[in-house]
């Protein structure tokens, strides 16, 4: 049986962009010296957004500028109280202003608006919360009795949770005492610019939180920056080893959360409903552009089939389409590039043997859309079970025993995080301690709390965000 | 009567528990002793050797590593007179015994001061826990010559990591009795492994590892090879600790952080509900 549905489309007469946008440099907007800019499309309809400037190493060099001179003068030497008392202000501006923004997010990053409004927003708000609380008690944080902050904090962000990521690096950094400058993505750099104006609105001093637009030479060129003494970034394992590299033999601090290749482990035992949406929000939540996405699924031998079976019955009801339909599950894919790596893993995926699943599904015809696929019969030298795809894209393989089972999913050079699908409580933490990921899900996944720390072992970075252990990334400690 | 003909002693390596010379068959002279002088493949042969005592380590109880460390105070503070021989002072080896006792404690303890519930928004239990990186390389600082090295060993055991330590060149003696002392303590083969020798010809081999985790730093006093066995250790994303000051105080409180700085931050959620 099938169910129709009304569209029922968000509004997006809530969202007020200008053609242009600038870079919001020492609290305003100024054009860059070069003169450049590039386009910010909407990756369901390809229809252009806005231009936006962009950055070069004259501007980021400004804008670090702005940052140290802000740290020495204001931010550093301003008491945590009135720190904290900033963050709250952002806080609930965001919590105001939310409607608008996760349009806007939606619009820029493809997401469904169902997502942006009750996942990303409420999290950001969140974490501006949270860490607000933290900016006049970090003498009780557990890093000795006056931790100092690093200075001026360089922060680059990726495209699949745009503003949710600018706010796990930009609130500690600012609890802390630091100063930041941070790059968006490329794809996705409306948000964090309306996040300036929110700044603007709060009356944050000029100079505490600097945004450059551009793509990897601005990143670079910021990264590489003698002037900042802490760098942060999300993205991708690549670009973290490069960072890595470039940092060698400087003093300053870093933290990377990249990649993953998250095992999600389902026991014979597990409620397999319960499982199956485990499974579908582990790996099709926001189009799988998740770095802890499930996109391995350990299933044990004996209950696969009927796993398997739960899974495709109920992926045939996801709906892809409209991100701002209010009824839509899955959305747009972010760029035209992330959509051609997709599909060139998928591929290799059929290439090397595996057999390749969708349920039959109508994709609109302008914009980025690849539909929900599962993969069976994967091994795990092949490809889509090494490699991070970074899409609705589920890999699949089996196991017999719980030892095989943490093996295999183990068995990556990636560290972020993983699931546990089981009703017996002693084999939950069994393989919980096995796990060598930064993060276990039970019976749940994908969830998200300013309070809990994130991040990877292995090459899936160091460092964590979130809670008492996201301020130890920002104090000389 | 002629006096006695003194029995000395030889001064290898030790890996996994046991002391053999290096592969290279190559030795190098300190204090007119004869030392043995590392090859590449004794550093891989260490790597497998820590590798492989990752498991028992890391796994065992907290009480369990904190009563082994315990006993390596006992077994240091025996042995008192044999570093003082050695050159070492005898302050300086009451320090490091002291030291031995401070991290001992400590193996039960830092997992509750640094994890612990988190109070999540939404009805789960929600709980981080801190558990060993896995196998740290160290290079040893130049000095003290055992309170250095038992000031980078022991934080990073303690926690159940496993290290490859590239002891300081010009202190091999220092290192090599204490490996015995580690031999004597119930500590399992292969959770410190030490290697004599150059350490421009061992570091970068332990920095480029692709199964080792971290790399401490912290006894490297060549500015340019530092950053470059930090170039080498972006490879596997290993945790890097960079060199300390040439100024840095060993007698003083050491903190949290060199054991914090090996340690990585597991979360683990699940629904409540009936």
């Amino acid at each position: 049986m099938t169910f129709e549905y009304a569209p029922a489309p968000e509004s997006r007469s809530v969202v007020d962009l200008r053609p242009s946008y600038g870079l919001f440099v020492d609290g305003e907007f100024v054009d860059p010296a070069g003169g450049g800019s590039f386009t910010s499309v909407n990756p369901a309809s390809e229809e252009v957004l806005a231009e936006v400037a962009e950055a070069g190493a004259q501007d980021v060099d400004r804008a670090v500028r702005a940052a140290r001179t802000a740290y020495e003068k204001v931010w550093g030497p301003m008491p945590g109280r009135d720190r904290a008392k900033y963050l709250f202000r952002i806080a609930r501006i965001i919590q105001e202003r939310s409607r608008e923004l996760a349009v806007l997010e939606s619009l820029d990053n493809g997401k469904p608006i169902r997502e942006s409004r009750d996942v990303d927003l409420p999290l950001v708000a969140a974490h501006f919360f949270y860490y607000a609380g933290w900016a006049d008690k970090l003498p009780y944080a557990g890093f000795g009795p006056d931790p100092k902050p690093l200075g001026v904090a360089a922060q680059v962000i990726p495209w699949n949770f745009p503003l949710l990521m600018l706010a796990w690096k930009i609130a500690p950094a600012l609890a802390t005492g630091n100063t930041v400058v941070l790059k968006p993505a490329e794809t996705t750099p409306l948000t964090a610019l309306l996040f300036a104006e929110i700044c603007q609105q709060a009356e944050l001093p000029a100079g505490v939180v600097n945004i450059v637009t551009g793509a990897g030479d601005t990143g670079r060129a910021l990264v590489e920056h003698p002037g900042v003494d802490k760098v942060a970034f999300t993205g991708s394992t690549e670009v973290g080893r490069a960072i890595a590299r470039s940092v060698a033999g400087t003093r300053k601090k870093v933290t990377l959360e990249l990649g993953g290749k998250a095992a999600n482990i389902v026991y014979d035992d597990a409620p397999i409903d319960q499982a199956v949406e485990g499974i579908v929000n582990g790996i099709f939540f926001n189009q799988g552009h998740v770095c802890c996405a499930g996109s391995r699924l350990l299933v044990q031998e004996n209950v696969a089939d009927e796993v398997l079976e739960s899974l495709k019955r109920r992926m045939a009801r996801l709906r892809v389409g409209d991100p701002l339909d209010k009824n839509t599950d899955v959305g747009a894919i972010n760029s035209a590039a992330q959509l051609a790596r997709i599909r060139e893993l998928a591929d290799a995926g059929s290439a090397e043997g595996a057999q390749r699943w969708s349920p039959p599904c109508e994709l609109p015809e302008r914009g980025f859309w690849f539909a929900p696929t599962i993969f069976t019969g994967v091994t795990q030298a092949h490809r889509i079970a090494r490699e991070e795809i970074f899409g609705p894209v589920l890999s699949v393989l089996t196991f017999r025993t719980p030892a095989e089972a943490v093996e295999k999913a183990n068995n990556t050079p990636y560290g972020l995080s993983a699931g546990i699908w089981t009703d017996k409580g002693s084999r939950i933490l069994w393989t919980a301690d096995r796990l060598r990921a930064g993060v276990v899900w039970a019976n749940t996944f994908n969830k998200f709390d300013p309070t809990s720390p994130f991040g990877g072992y292995k090459e899936s970075g160091y460092g964590r965000e979130g809670g008492r252990h996201g301020l130890e990334g920002y104090l000389d400690v | 009567m002629s006096e006695r003909v003194a029995v000395r002693k030889t001064y290898k390596l030790f890996i996994g528990g046991k002391f053999p010379r290096s592969e290279s068959g190559r030795s190098y002279l300190v204090q007119s002793t004869n030392v043995s002088l590392a090859s590449r493949k004794d550093a891989r042969d260490a790597v497998v050797a820590a590798r492989a005592a990752v498991k028992g380590w890391a796994g065992a109880t907290a009480y369990n590593r904190g009563q082994i460390l315990y006993r390596v105070a006992e077994m240091l503070e025996g042995r008192r007179e044999q570093f003082v021989a050695l050159g070492v002072p005898g302050d300086e080896v009451d320090a490091a015994v002291d030291r031995w006792v401070w991290y001992a404690g400590w193996a039960d303890k830092l997992p509750q001061v640094y994890g612990g519930a988190n109070p999540v928004a939404g009805p789960y239990f929600n709980l981080s826990a801190p558990e060993p990186t896995g196998v740290v390389a160290v290079v040893a600082p130049e000095a003290p010559a055992l309170l250095g090295l038992v000031g980078v060993i022991a934080p990073a055991i303690v926690t159940g990591n496993t290290v490859v330590v590239a002891a300081s060149p010009t202190q091999p003696l220092a290192a090599v009795t204490l490996a015995e002392v580690l031999a004597t303590s119930d500590l399992p083969g292969g959770v410190v492994n030490i290697l004599t020798g150059r350490i421009a010809e061992t570091a970068p081999t332990l920095a480029a590892h692709l199964d080792v985790n971290a790399l401490d730093l912290t006894g490297v006093a060549d500015a340019e090879l530092a950053a470059e066995l930090e170039v080498r250790a972006a490879e596997n994303l290993k945790r890097v600790l960079r060199p300390a000051p040439a100024d840095h105080d060993w007698t003083a409180d050491p903190g949290l952080t060199r054991m914090t700085r090996l340690l990585e931050t597991k979360t683990v959620w699940h629904p409540k509900g009936v």
